[in-house]
């Protein structure tokens, strides 16, 4: 067994008395792809803030490995446009070397806009730029808060693809946060789903036609993906969006507050 | 020996170094100003500066130290009471930049027997610029653009992506407040020479007019302290040649430089 990258155990943060995330264990070794999903206000940013190392927890342990590298992703790059700012400076900035720089720009494809300002990149090349940022750390851990947000369909397969293929390389692990629940089915080792606490955590592989997933994501969704055991006592729509009690019978045997 | 002592024994020389020192430092913070959005916040602490002044008489305190803690003293306040969100910061911002400038007004009225020139604290006297002021002014600058240098890329990236610049180690909220620091620092140093009501015009002009021209944080840097400098040596020529406020001169000629550039650079 190898030493976990990051280990959450048993983990709350509370905002005014209120709690965001709930009681959270995970843990995440070399080489894991776990991707967290839940509904909006779930507390995913947070758990995923929590693991980064700048979200204090309120309660709980967590442990990170010793001189643990993390590469982050944040959604998104907001620039001020007061902010000249260039591909290759943004790059330096990381304060590793231009050859280091271009390489990683080049693993993700975006090495021809070494000189382009980011303020005239597209949705998808900044998001390819961000993970050049986070790659040019040869981390140990890759964190991706909806990575492919702004990435147009066929780029978000291709971005997933990446993220599969550098982990490969790099043979660290990934935390990220997904809504594309077809894709994250597709490249996902585990899939944590979040309303505060886990409500349920699956590997893909125990692939089940489950009645209780499919009345959770709805039929199309459930036959155009590959699936897994899930046990709600809420509904999603397809923004991830909890839309009102299900069967509260059998839920996932603990309250939604 | 002859020839400085030549030079510093004129007062429009003393003038002119003087507001060439100022613009070397309001050059990159300028920029930091425009990058974070803190005009009204540097704004505020200027206008603190006069209630800085007021303190420094009533306990005797040297009168660019007594600044220097007034606006560093509001700046955490500000922080602290922006992190209530019990009201907008613009709101905020708003109350405690007119309320140190009224209180200064009033505190100083109550002291007689202290003579204070009002009109060269609100709107600087940049002729009146002695030896000691010219110490003082370049100490601060050398000060604050090692500073500066050494914390550039934490400084930048914080102002980048503050929660990127975090997950890499970097102590965002020390640089705040460091960089907080070095706004009092050049508003208790600059105040003398364009006064409280200008100072901020001064850090965000020529900053504004070089981000028209610059590709890169740095570029941008270095053309907004060429362009202070400009607007210095521009501002002054104006008030020898033609009587007018010294302070005010400097601004308006940055502001004629700052159409010029966005007049005729195309993009």
């Amino acid at each position: 067994m190898t030493e976990a990258l990051v280990k959450l155990d048993s983990v709350s943060v509370e905002f005014d008395g209120r709690a965001v995330v709930d009681r959270v264990t995970l843990s995440l070794q070399r080489g894991d792809i776990i991707t967290v999903i839940g509904p909006n206000g779930a507390g995913k940013t947070t758990l995923i803030k929590t693991v980064l190392g700048i979200q204090r927890p309120t309660r709980g342990q967590l442990a990170m490995a010793a001189d643990l590298v993390i590469g982050y992703v944040p959604q998104r790059l907001t620039l001020e446009p007061t902010l000249p700012l260039s591909v290759q400076r943004f790059m330096l900035l990381s304060g590793h070397n231009l050859a280091e720089c271009t390489s990683a720009l080049g693993r993700t494809g975006v090495s021809h806009l070494l000189g382009a300002s980011v303020h005239h990149l597209s949705g998808g090349e900044r998001q390819r730029l961000l993970l050049a940022r986070a790659l040019v750390r040869k981390p140990d851990l890759l964190v991706l808060d909806e990575p492919a947000q702004g990435v147009d369909i066929n780029g978000q397969a291709t971005l997933y693809e990446l993220i599969r293929e550098l982990r490969d390389e790099l043979h660290c692990g990934v935390i990220m946060i997904s809504h594309d629940l077809h894709l994250v089915m597709a490249a996902t080792d585990k899939v944590i789903c979040l309303n505060q606490h886990v409500c349920c955590s699956g590997f893909p592989e125990d692939i089940s036609k489950d009645p209780a997933f499919i009345e959770t994501f709805g039929h199309q969704v459930a036959e155009s993906l590959a699936v897994y055991h899930h046990n709600h006592n809420h509904r999603h729509n397809l923004h991830g969006d909890v839309v009102g009690a299900g069967d509260t019978g059998g839920g996932c045997g603990h309250d939604h507050h | 020996m002859t020839i400085i002592n030549a030079i510093l024994g004129d007062f429009f020389w003393r003038a002119l170094l003087a507001g060439a020192g100022v613009a070397l430092v309001a050059g990159p913070l300028g920029c930091f100003v425009v990058w974070r959005r803190l005009a009204y916040f540097g704004d505020t602490l200027a206008h603190s500066a006069l209630l800085g002044i007021a303190l420094s008489f009533l306990i005797r305190l040297p009168l660019n130290l007594g600044v220097v803690i007034t606006c560093v003293s509001v700046a955490l306040v500000l922080v602290a009471l922006s992190r209530t969100r019990t009201l907008a910061t613009d709101t905020l911002l708003g109350i405690l930049a007119h309320s140190a400038l009224a209180i200064g007004l009033v505190a100083l009225s109550f002291m007689p027997n202290v003579r204070v020139d009002l009109t060269g604290l609100l709107f600087g006297d940049l002729l009146a610029v002695t030896r000691q002021d010219l110490l003082w002014i370049y100490s601060g600058a050398v000060f604050v653009l090692a500073l500066l240098a050494v914390l550039w890329r934490g400084l930048l990236m914080s102002t980048i992506h503050e929660e990127l610049a975090r997950v890499e180690g970097i102590p965002v909220e020390r640089l705040r407040l460091v960089l907080m620091l070095m706004f009092s620092l050049v508003i208790a140093v600059a105040m003398k020479m364009v006064g409280v009501l200008l100072i901020t015009a001064l850090l965000i002009i020529p900053a504004a007019t070089a981000r028209r021209l610059a590709r890169t944080p740095e570029q941008m840097t270095l053309l907004a302290i060429l362009f202070g400098l400009v607007a210095v040596g521009g501002g002054l020529s104006l008030s020898w040649h033609l009587d007018t406020p010294a302070g005010p001169s400097v601004v308006v000629t940055a502001f004629a430089v700052f159409l010029l550039v966005y007049a005729s650079a195309r993009k």
